[in-house]
C-alpha cells in the first residue's frame, strides 16, 4: 500500500487542473502583453483566476498580485513593505517558527539595518500573543506572522493580533504567511485586519512555481522585481498564465468542498493520533491545524524512522533531519523547547482529502511492527 | 576554432620495452572514447606520439579538457598540419600560427626545426633562421633568444609539416586498462573517491562497491555515492557499482559484538565482501581511502587487524597523506563538492561512543566467534544480492 502523508510539503495535482494546464499550455500560450486575440484570452484566464481567488478571501480582484510561489510572496511582502515604509519607522517584528523564507528576509532585513524583534512561543508552538502586542509601538513598520506552522501545524491567533496591532498603531502593517492555511480553513485577510498575505498554489493540488501576494489596496509596498511594469509594476515578468489559472482552478474545487475535506482531515488526523499513542513513548506534538500531525518516537532517530516507512510505501517528513557531520536541528522544535531525545525523533505526518483511513490504519500497523526493532539499534552510550 | 588536430605526447609508456605498442594502443581507445561524444576525430601513431585530428567542427575548450583526464597523456600540443612543404607555404603558415596562438606578441623565442626530409633544399638552420628573420619582420615587439627562450616555436618537416609552440600539461598516469583492474571501496566521504582516482592513474580499471544499510542509511546517501563514482569515471572510464546491502550484517553485529569492537568487525566485514566481489569480477586489489590516524578504525593497530582478513593486495594511495593534501586533490578532481553534502551514513546509529583504537586481534575474532552459524548465509546474501550499477560521467 501507499500511504502519501506529507501534503504540507507538496500535493498532487488535481486531474481537472492538470488538464486545464495542458490545454492552456498547448491553446491559449500567448503573452497577456501582446495586444492581439492570443494575449487577450491569455489575460483573460488570469482575470477569472483573479475572481475565483478574490471570492473566497472576500477581496477585491485587484488586490491579488501572482508570483513564482510562497517564498517570493514572503519576500516581497516583508523586503517590500520594509523598504516602502523605511521613513515612518525601523522596526519589524516576527516571530521564533517562521519558515526560513520569512525568517531569512529578516535576518537580510537586520543586516541592512532594521530592528528586528523576534516573538518566541508557548510548549504548543503559539506566539507568545500578549508578548507581542507589547512589542508594537510608533517604531513598528511591520508585524509578520504565519498562520499555521508548517511542522507542528500549531494555529496563531491571527484575529486577536490583527486587532491588537492596530489598536496600538494603525499604521503598522500586518503580514501574515498563510502557506499552510489557505485551502485548509476560511481565511477573510480585511477582517482580520491583514494588510498582505502568502499563498502557494501546490500546496493545495495546484501547480509548483505559481503563488500570490494579498495586498489590501492603500498598502505601501515597493516591488522587488523590475522589468516590464507587469501586475501594475508590483510583480514584473511575463505572467505565468497555466500556472496561475490551474491554481485558480485548484482554489475553486478546493473551496467547494471546504468543510467536508476539513471535516474529513480531521477525522483522520485524530485516527492516527488514537493508533500511536497506544505504543509507549510517543508523543504527540500536533497543533489545531485540520492537516498537520507531529510526532516523537523516543529512542529512534526520524530520519531512520522516515527511511524505514518510505520501504513500506508510508512518505512522511522529518522534524529535524541531521547526519553524522551536521545536526541541523529544526528551529521550530527548538523553539518550542523540546527535550533533545524528542526532537531528535519527530516525524510529521500531512494530510489531504485524498488520503483513506485505510492509509492510516496501514501506517499505524507499520510503525507498531518496525519500532520496537528500530528502537533497539540506538546509539549506545 | 583554427587548430585542426592535436598532438599528444606520453611519457612513462616510451619506457615499456617491447609492450609498448599495448600501451599506445589503450591510449588511442581511451582517447577515441573520451572525445567520441565531442565530434569526429581520427586518432594515430606516429614515432611516439599521437596525432588526434578533427573531422569535424568541434568546441577547442571541450576537447582540451577531456584530454585532460585521459590518463597517460603528459602534454596536449594543439598543432597546425599543413600539407605543402614549400618554404614560402611554411613561412605564412608559422606568421599566422602565432598570430592565433598569441593574444600577446612580445615574448622571446627561437624557432626548433627538425627535418625529417634530408631532400629538402634547406638545412634546419636555414629554415631556423630564415623564419625567426620573418616573425621578427612580421611582429616588432618579438626578440630572439635562443638561449633561454620563453617560446619554442616547432616546425617539423616531415611528408607534411607540423607547427607547434605551446603544450597544455596532461594527467600523467598510465592508460586506464594497461594494469589490471580494482575494486575500491567507495564510502561516499571525501577519501575514498581520491583513493580509486589515483589508483586509475596508474593505468588500473576501476570497480567498486558501496555498503548500504537501509533504512539507517538513505536512498540520497547511496545517490551520492553514485554520482561521486560518476565524477571519478571522467578520469577512470566506466565504473562498475555494486551496491552491498549490509543492513543484516551490521544488526548481527549490533547485537552479538561488544559494542566498541563494532566498527573494527564492520570493516572487517565489507573487506571480505569486497574480497568476494572482487574476485567475482576479475579484480586482482581492492582499494580504501584509508589514511593513518584519522580516525579509530584507521589507526595502525586497527588497519592492521582489519587487514588480517585480506587474501589479496589492499592499496591505501592516501594512507600518508594529511587531510587536507587529500582535500586538494579531491578539490582538482571534482568530488569534493559532493563528498561534503550531508547524507553521510546516518551509520551513526552503529558508531559507539568511545571505539577501541587498539583492537587485538584474538579478541576481536573472539567475538566474531559469536557470529558463526548466523553471519555465513548474510554474507552469501549480501554478495548474491547485490545491485550492480554503471557509472558513466555525465
Amino acid at each position: 500500500m501507499e500511504a502519501y502523508f506529507d501534503n504540507a510539503a507538496t500535493t498532487v495535482v488535481f486531474p481537472e487542473v492538470r488538464e486545464f494546464v495542458l490545454r492552456l499550455m498547448c491553446e491559449d500560450y500567448g503573452n497577456p502583453s501582446s495586444l492581439h486575440m492570443k494575449g487577450v484570452n491569455a489575460g483573460s484566464y488570469i482575470k477569472k483566476a483573479k475572481e475565483i481567488i478574490s471570492k473566497e478571501l472576500k477581496c477585491e480582484p485587484k488586490e491579488i498580485i501572482f508570483t513564482s510561489g510562497g517564498t517570493e510572496s514572503n519576500n516581497m511582502a516583508l523586503i517590500g513593505a520594509a523598504l516602502a515604509n523605511r521613513r515612518t519607522g525601523n522596526k519589524i517584528i516576527t516571530t521564533a517558527v517562521e519558515h526560513a523564507s520569512v525568517s531569512s528576509c529578516t535576518r537580510f532585513l537586520a543586516d541592512m539595518g532594521f530592528e528586528i524583534v523576534v516573538i518566541g512561543t508557548d510548549a504548543h508552538g503559539v506566539v507568545n500573543k500578549e508578548e507581542l502586542l507589547q512589542a508594537v509601538d510608533e517604531d513598528t513598520i511591520l508585524v509578520s506572522v504565519m498562520y499555521v506552522n508548517n511542522e507542528i501545524g500549531s494555529v496563531m491567533p491571527i484575529e486577536e493580533i490583527g486587532k491588537g496591532i492596530k489598536e496600538k498603531n494603525s499604521s503598522t502593517l500586518f503580514h501574515v504567511d498563510a502557506i499552510q492555511a489557505f485551502g485548509k480553513m476560511h481565511i477573510y485577510p480585511k477582517r482580520l485586519n491583514i494588510d498582505m498575505m502568502s499563498v502557494s498554489g501546490h500546496k493545495l493540488h495546484g501547480p509548483k512555481g505559481v503563488g500570490m501576494l494579498f495586498v489590501k489596496n492603500g498598502t505601501k509596498l515597493k516591488p522587488i522585481i523590475y522589468g516590464g511594469g507587469q501586475q501594475n509594476g508590483m510583480r514584473s515578468g511575463t505572467e505565468n498564465v497555466p500556472g496561475i489559472a490551474g491554481f485558480g482552478k485548484a482554489v475553486e474545487i478546493v473551496y467547494k468542498n471546504l468543510d467536508r475535506n476539513i471535516e474529513w482531515m480531521r477525522k483522520l488526523k485524530a485516527r492516527l493520533s488514537k493508533g500511536l499513542l497506544e505504543i509507549e513513548n510517543v508523543y504527540d506534538n500536533s497543533g489545531d491545524a485540520p492537516h498537520i500531525s507531529s510526532f516523537s518516537f523516543i529512542g529512534v532517530r526520524s530520519e531512520v524512522l522516515l527511511h524505514a516507512l518510505e520501504e513500506r510505501g508510508v512518505y512522511v517528513s522529518a522534524g529535524s533531519a541531521c547526519s553524522s557531520n551536521k545536526q541541523s536541528v529544526s528551529n521550530v522544535l527548538t523553539a518550542v523547547k523540546m527535550p533533545k531525545e524528542q526532537l531528535e525523533s519527530t516525524l510529521r505526518f500531512s494530510f489531504s482529502e485524498y488520503n483513506t483511513e485505510e492509509q492510516v490504519d496501514y501506517t499505524i500497523d507499520v510503525i507498531k511492527e518496525i519500532l520496537p526493532v528500530l528502537r533497539r539499534y540506538v546509539r549506545k552510550k | 576554432m583554427h587548430y585542426k588536430a592535436f598532438m599528444i605526447k606520453y611519457a612513462e609508456i616510451g619506457t615499456k620495452g617491447k609492450n609498448r605498442y599495448i600501451f599506445e594502443d589503450i591510449l588511442c581507445k581511451n582517447i577515441n572514447r573520451k572525445l567520441k561524444s565531442l565530434g569526429a576525430f581520427h586518432i594515430r601513431k606516429e614515432q611516439g606520439r599521437i596525432f588526434v585530428e578533427a573531422l569535424s567542427a568541434y568546441d577547442y575548450e571541450d576537447v582540451v579538457t577531456a584530454l585532460t583526464k585521459v590518463f597517460g597523456i603528459v602534454g596536449i600540443c594543439p598543432i597546425v598540419i599543413e600539407e605543402d612543404t614549400a618554404f614560402e607555404t611554411i613561412r605564412d603558415r608559422v606568421i599566422e600560427y602565432v598570430d592565433n596562438a598569441y593574444d600577446r606578441k612580445n615574448f622571446t623565442f627561437k624557432v626548433d626545426t627538425r627535418r625529417n626530409d634530408k631532400t629538402y633544399p634547406m638545412t634546419s638552420m636555414e629554415v631556423n633562421a630564415e623564419l625567426g628573420h620573418y616573425l621578427l619582420e612580421a611582429y616588432d615587439k618579438l626578440a630572439v633568444d635562443v638561449h633561454e627562450p620563453q617560446e619554442i616555436i616547432h616546425v617539423e618537416i616531415r611528408k607534411v609539416v607540423y607547427i607547434y609552440s605551446i603544450t597544455i600539461p596532461g594527467p600523467g598516469g598510465l592508460p586506464v586498462g594497461t594494469n589490471g583492474k580494482a575494486m575500491a571501496l567507495l564510502s561516499g566521504g571525501i577519501d575514498s573517491p581520491v583513493a580509486a582516482y589515483m589508483i586509475a592513474k596508474r593505468g588500473v580499471e576501476i570497480e567498486a562497491v558501496y555498503f548500504h544499510a537501509p533504512p539507517f542509511t538513505s536512498e540520497r546517501a547511496k545517490q551520492k555515492v553514485v554520482d561521486l563514482a560518476c565524477l571519478v569515471a571522467d578520469y577512470a572510464g566506466a565504473i562498475r557499482l555494486h551496491v552491498v546491502n549490509f543492513a543484516d550484517i551490521q544488526m548481527a553485529i549490533y547485537d552479538n559484538c561488544p559494542h566498541e569492537e563494532l566498527t573494527i568487525i564492520m570493516k572487517r566485514y565489507m573487506v571480505k565482501i569486497a574480497e568476494e566481489l572482487a574476485k567475482k569480477n576479475d579484480c586482482q586489489c581492492t582499494v580504501t581511502g584509508e589514511s593513518i590516524g584519522q580516525v579509530s578504525s584507521q589507526t595502525v593497530y586497527s588497519l592492521s587487524v582489519i587487514n588480517e582478513v585480506s587474501t589479496m593486495p589492499v592499496f591505501r594511495p592516501c594512507i600518508g597523506m594529511d587531510k587536507q593534501e587529500i582535500v586538494d586533490i579531491s578539490e582538482k578532481i571534482g568530488t569534493y563538492e559532493t563528498s561534503i553534502q550531508p547524507y553521510e551514513d546516518c551509520c551513526t546509529t552503529f558508531v559507539a561512543k568511545h571505539p577501541v583504537t587498539k583492537p587485538i586481534l584474538s579478541a576481536i575474532e573472539k567475538s566474531e566467534r559469536k557470529l558463526e552459524g548466523m553471519i555465513e548465509p548474510m554474507f552469501e546474501k549480501a554478495v548474491e544480492t547485490a545491485e550492480t550499477i554503471m557509472c558513466r560521467y555525465k
